[in-house]
């Protein structure tokens, strides 16, 4: 007989349901499969009621992330192998708000990456004209935050995060870390417009630095390197204000 | 439409051994205030007299103190090592486009430490 595999899975209907429940399913195991090949086989075959997002199944688009026995990952990227022969047990993505089964709500999240204002801003006396062409780069500077532009946001960093869990008002790791990936581009002029976000009260100084956010991280973006890191500079700037309190630009 | 929220249980950190490390991680930093408070009362005591210093010492020298003196040690030296071992996140170092080593950031806290505690030792032994 076919070797099966148990996924016990978290489902929330909210149009006949007030409180989620969990349903287990039986899949087939195959060695080639991630999780999310199971949860597919569910949907085709087993049950077409349940919901759930993903897209590309290459780890690049971002949208797959559940909980798998309590850890964040993308569907995509864990194999059943991993966890073969026990039981499986799914949840969407902790510390958001459940919409339907798998599904979370990341309104949250995504108010949150802009109002970091990810993307270059110059000063305005220091604006180049279109015609003198784009700001140059060296692979040097390049390098200082390039680690921190891998993000895809699929959030598994937040899941990973009891302080987001507990206080959703944190601006979270890969919000934190996108601010960090402008900050350090040597073509940006914005930290000062960042910073009234960053340093606020529910910016880095509500970081306890567990570091699961780093762990979990599917693309090596290091969120809580680029949150402490920023606490550094933003106690250095605190420094200067107190010691040099006329060199204080604008 | 509802969305439902999840309410977070209040044991939350022994569901996962990250979790529980970083609650000890917390929980040492009261060992690490408990003994800056312990060497203030040393050198409050010294100040007092030779009496009142001597007294103390001999009250160090129980086997209830020593024992507590044991116990911190291990929580001190669990919180020196966890905070050393997370400098190479902090401090990022690059020489031109190469990241220095983060091993390298690392051994030097540790050795720096090592310099130090070696330096205390020479002292209070008199080696
Ligand atoms: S920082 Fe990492 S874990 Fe967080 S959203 Fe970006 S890619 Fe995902
Ligand atoms: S489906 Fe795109 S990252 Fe998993």
């Amino acid at each position: 007989m076919a070797e099966t595999m148990k996924l016990e899975i978290f489902r929330y209907r909210p149009e006949k349901e007030k409180e989620p429940s969990f349903q287990t399913y039986k899949v087939p195991f195959r060695e080639d499969w991630v999780v999310l090949d199971a949860i597919n086989h569910i949907k085709d075959e087993i049950d077409g009621t349940l919901s759930y997002r993903w897209s590309c199944q290459m780890g690049v688009c971002g949208s797959c992330g559940i909980m798998i026995n309590n850890v964040p990952k993308l569907s995509c990227a864990a194999f059943l192998k991993d966890y073969y022969p026990d039981k499986i047990r799914i949840e969407p993505l902790t510390g958001f708000p459940v919409e339907r089964d798998l599904i979370f709500e990341m309104d949250d999240f995504m108010t949150k990456l802009t109002e970091i204002q990810p993307y270059i801003i110059r000063k305005e006396s220091e604006e180049k004209p279109l015609e003198e062409g784009e700001y140059l780069q060296s692979p040097a500077e390049l390098a200082h935050y390039k680690q921190y532009s891998m993000c895809i946001n699929c959030m598994l960093c937040y899941a990973a995060c009891p302080v987001y869990a507990l206080d959703s008002t944190f601006i979270g790791p890969a919000a934190i870390a996108l601010g960090q990936r402008y900050n350090m581009d040597s073509r940006d002029q914005g930290r000062d417009a960042r910073q009234e976000v960053i340093a606020s009260h529910d910016g880095i100084w509500e970081c306890t630095f567990v570091g699961e956010c780093s762990v979990v991280c599917p693309k090596d973006v290091d969120p809580a390197a680029a949150i402490q890191r920023a606490k550094v500079s933003s106690t250095v700037d605190w420094f200067k204000d107190i010691l040099i309190p006329w060199g204080k630009k604008k | 439409m509802s969305v439902y929220h999840r309410p977070v249980s209040n044991i939350w950190w022994l569901k996962r051994k990250p979790y529980i490390l970083f609650m000890i991680r917390e929980l040492t930093s009261v060992f690490v205030a408990g003994y800056c408070i312990f060497l203030l009362v040393l050198v409050y005591k010294l100040t007092q007299g030779a009496d009142a210093y001597g007294n103390f010492m001999v009250a160090l020298k129980l086997p209830s103190s020593v024992a507590l003196h044991l116990i911190s040690l291990a929580f001190v030296l669990y919180h020196t090592i966890t905070w050393f071992n997370l400098t190479p996140k902090i401090l990022v170092l690059y020489r031109g486009e190469e990241r220095i080593h983060q091993g390298l950031v690392a051994g030097t806290f540790y050795a720096v430490w090592a310099v130090i505690s070696f330096m205390v030792v020479w002292l209070v032994l008199g080696v």
